[in-house]
């Protein structure tokens, strides 16, 4: 186990008086993947939305290297450029080609200098695959393909930790594969993670740990050779049953 | 017979032409520069305040901060209903007698310009102010938890993402607004404007060509909008770009990114989906 990178601690989030998020914890250490897994509404977004403050908790404490990132006066921008954060409907920008996206936040945000920030964008557009299609628009460009020059734009500003929400759910079927092997080889390159998936397969095989949300609780965690193999809790048995 | 008429018609105009010619062509110098400037300086209040618009008020900002806030947005919307609510031609009165009535004659606008290209700007801006947020409500709010998400601030955001998407989106609106103020700066003259309309009042009241000299009016009116319309058009279609791309060779780019030395395997291994196996 490495560093310890986030803490989450007694976690809630309401919407008005839907409690979404209760009394959540746990930690991310240094080169973990933690899959989070769970039933549709069990509060797998909101979680990692309120993880990058793109959603204000309600109450308890999110600690980025002991830090509380919803201490008064926090910088929340310089922080969510540390933390990378992948969506379900990819979010590119769509006034810009892909090299574009790839380097409009190194040089607003990190200030780098333009040709800093293309050669940077260039080693992850290859990583990913998508240096054929770096002058196209998102317009032009397929689901698999916008999904994986979104997480080349998340990955060019050097995150220390990866939030991925169901990258794949809004991907056509023979496209879910290019974006889950993209996935793979960023874990195996030692990246910390954090990725709400409904693909049990890239849960059981490519995480360190398995995290199990129901209404809003953590019901179980542990390692995926436990969760899948041996789960303690009927609702996580009942949940997965339906994956067989 | 109509014909002989048509024929009078033509050989008016023409005298009109010879004798006032210049006077015309001034005029519609002077209509041409007031709504190109009043057009663009309305542009920029309609995004000023578009932008102020969209400023959110977050829960956990500090009071003083929402209260000045929520007070500056109540007073945009103020300044959108009165100006889009009123007549142009009484808001150019109202200001232009406005002014030297309240300062007892003290103050007094010493340039017809000056008033004019206020008072069409503001007018122009009220209508903006609302396209721009129209313009930048159309924009998908992904795009911006995007850029959110990479750490840019919600200023950066609208500068690079939202704005220039949203300036796309209603560029037929301020063409739009061009066009109506070539037309709508004709009301001008109620405070002394010289532009193309006053020159008719001028010319029929020396010679008594009421027809001919409107029939100029509407044909140049006419010319003008409708050369105007195909600019903006063809303006618009240079703004979308290249509707196709180039796809990129591997060497093409190693070529391009000097110290850039990683091996195009690389990619391929990727692809090929023979990646090294993590271990648990
Ligand atoms: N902005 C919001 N306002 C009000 N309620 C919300 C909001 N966002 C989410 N919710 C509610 O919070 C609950 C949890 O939603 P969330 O999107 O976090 O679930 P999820 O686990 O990600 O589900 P899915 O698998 O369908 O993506 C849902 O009941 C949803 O209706
Ligand atoms: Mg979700």
């Amino acid at each position: 186990m490495g560093e310890l990178i986030l803490e989450v601690k007694h976690l809630s989030k309401s919407f008005g008086s839907n409690e979404v998020l209760k009394d959540i914890d746990f930690t991310c250490s240094k080169g973990d993947v933690t899959s989070i897994i769970g039933s549709s509404g069990s509060g797998k977004t909101t979680l990692l939305r309120c993880i990058n403050l793109l959603e204000n908790p309600s109450s308890g404490q999110i600690l980025f290297h002991g830090q509380d990132i919803m201490e008064k006066g926090f910088n929340a921008p310089r922080y969510r450029a540390k933390v990378g954060m992948v969506f379900q409907s990819f979010n590119l920008f769509n006034n810009m080609t892909v090299l574009e996206n790839c380097i409009v936040g190194q040089t607003t945000v990190l200030k780098r200098d333009k040709a800093e920030a293309e050669a940077n964008a260039l080693k992850y557009l290859e990583k990913v695959g998508m240096i054929p299609f770096m002058n196209a628009r998102p317009a032009q460009i397929s689901g698999g393909q916008k999904q994986r020059a979104a997480i080349a734009r998340a990955l060019v500003m050097d995150p220390e930790v990866m939030l991925f929400d169901e990258p794949t759910s809004a991907l056509d079927p023979e496209m879910v594969g290019e974006v889950l092997e993209v996935m793979r080889n960023l874990a195996s390159d030692g990246m910390t993670m954090l990725v709400v998936t409904h693909e049990m397969s890239f849960a059981r095989e490519v995480s360190t740990n398995v995290v199990y949300m129901d209404e809003g609780v953590i019901c179980e965690e542990g390692p995926p050779s436990q969760i899948f193999g041996d789960p303690k809790q009927e609702r996580t048995k009942s949940f997965l049953s339906k994956f067989k | 017979m109509i014909i002989t008429r048509f024929v009078q018609l033509w050989e008016d105009i023409l005298y009109i032409f010879s004798k006032y010619g210049k006077v015309y062509l001034n005029g519609i110098f002077n209509t041409l520069v007031l709504s190109t400037t009043a057009t663009i300086i309305g542009c920029v209040i309609g995004f000023i305040c578009g932008v102020i618009d969209a400023v959110p008020i977050r829960e956990n900002d500090p009071a003083w901060k929402k209260v000045l806030l929520r007070i500056i947005k109540v007073l945009v919307r103020i300044y959108v209903e009165f100006f889009r609510g009123t007549p142009m031609i009484l808001q150019a009165v109202f200001i232009f007698y406005g002014l030297p009535y309240f300062t007892m004659n003290k103050v007094q606008f010493s340039n017809i310009w000056t008033v004019s290209v206020l008072v069409v700007s503001i007018n122009t801006g009220a209508y903006m102010a609302e396209s721009v947020r129209g313009g930048i409500f159309s924009v998908d709010p992904g795009q911006t938890e995007g850029a959110l998400a990479i750490g840019m601030t919600h200023f950066q955001t609208m500068i690079k993402v939202v704005l220039p998407q949203a300036a796309r989106n209603i560029m037929p609106q301020i063409g739009n607004n061009f066009i109506v103020n070539i037309k709508d700066t004709s009301v001008m003259f109620i405070i002394g404007f010289s532009d193309f309309f006053s020159v008719h009042k001028m010319v029929s009241g020396a010679i008594f060509t009421y027809f001919p000299s409107a029939t100029i009016e509407m044909v140049g009116y006419l010319i003008l909008t409708l050369l105007f319309s195909a600019i903006l058009r063809w303006a618009e279609r240079r703004m979308d770009g290249s509707s196709s791309y180039e796809l990129v060779r591997a060497d093409h780019h190693l070529a391009r990114s000097g110290d850039y030395n990683h091996t195009i395997h690389y990619g391929e291994h990727y692809r090929n989906g023979n990646g090294p196996e993590r271990k648990g």
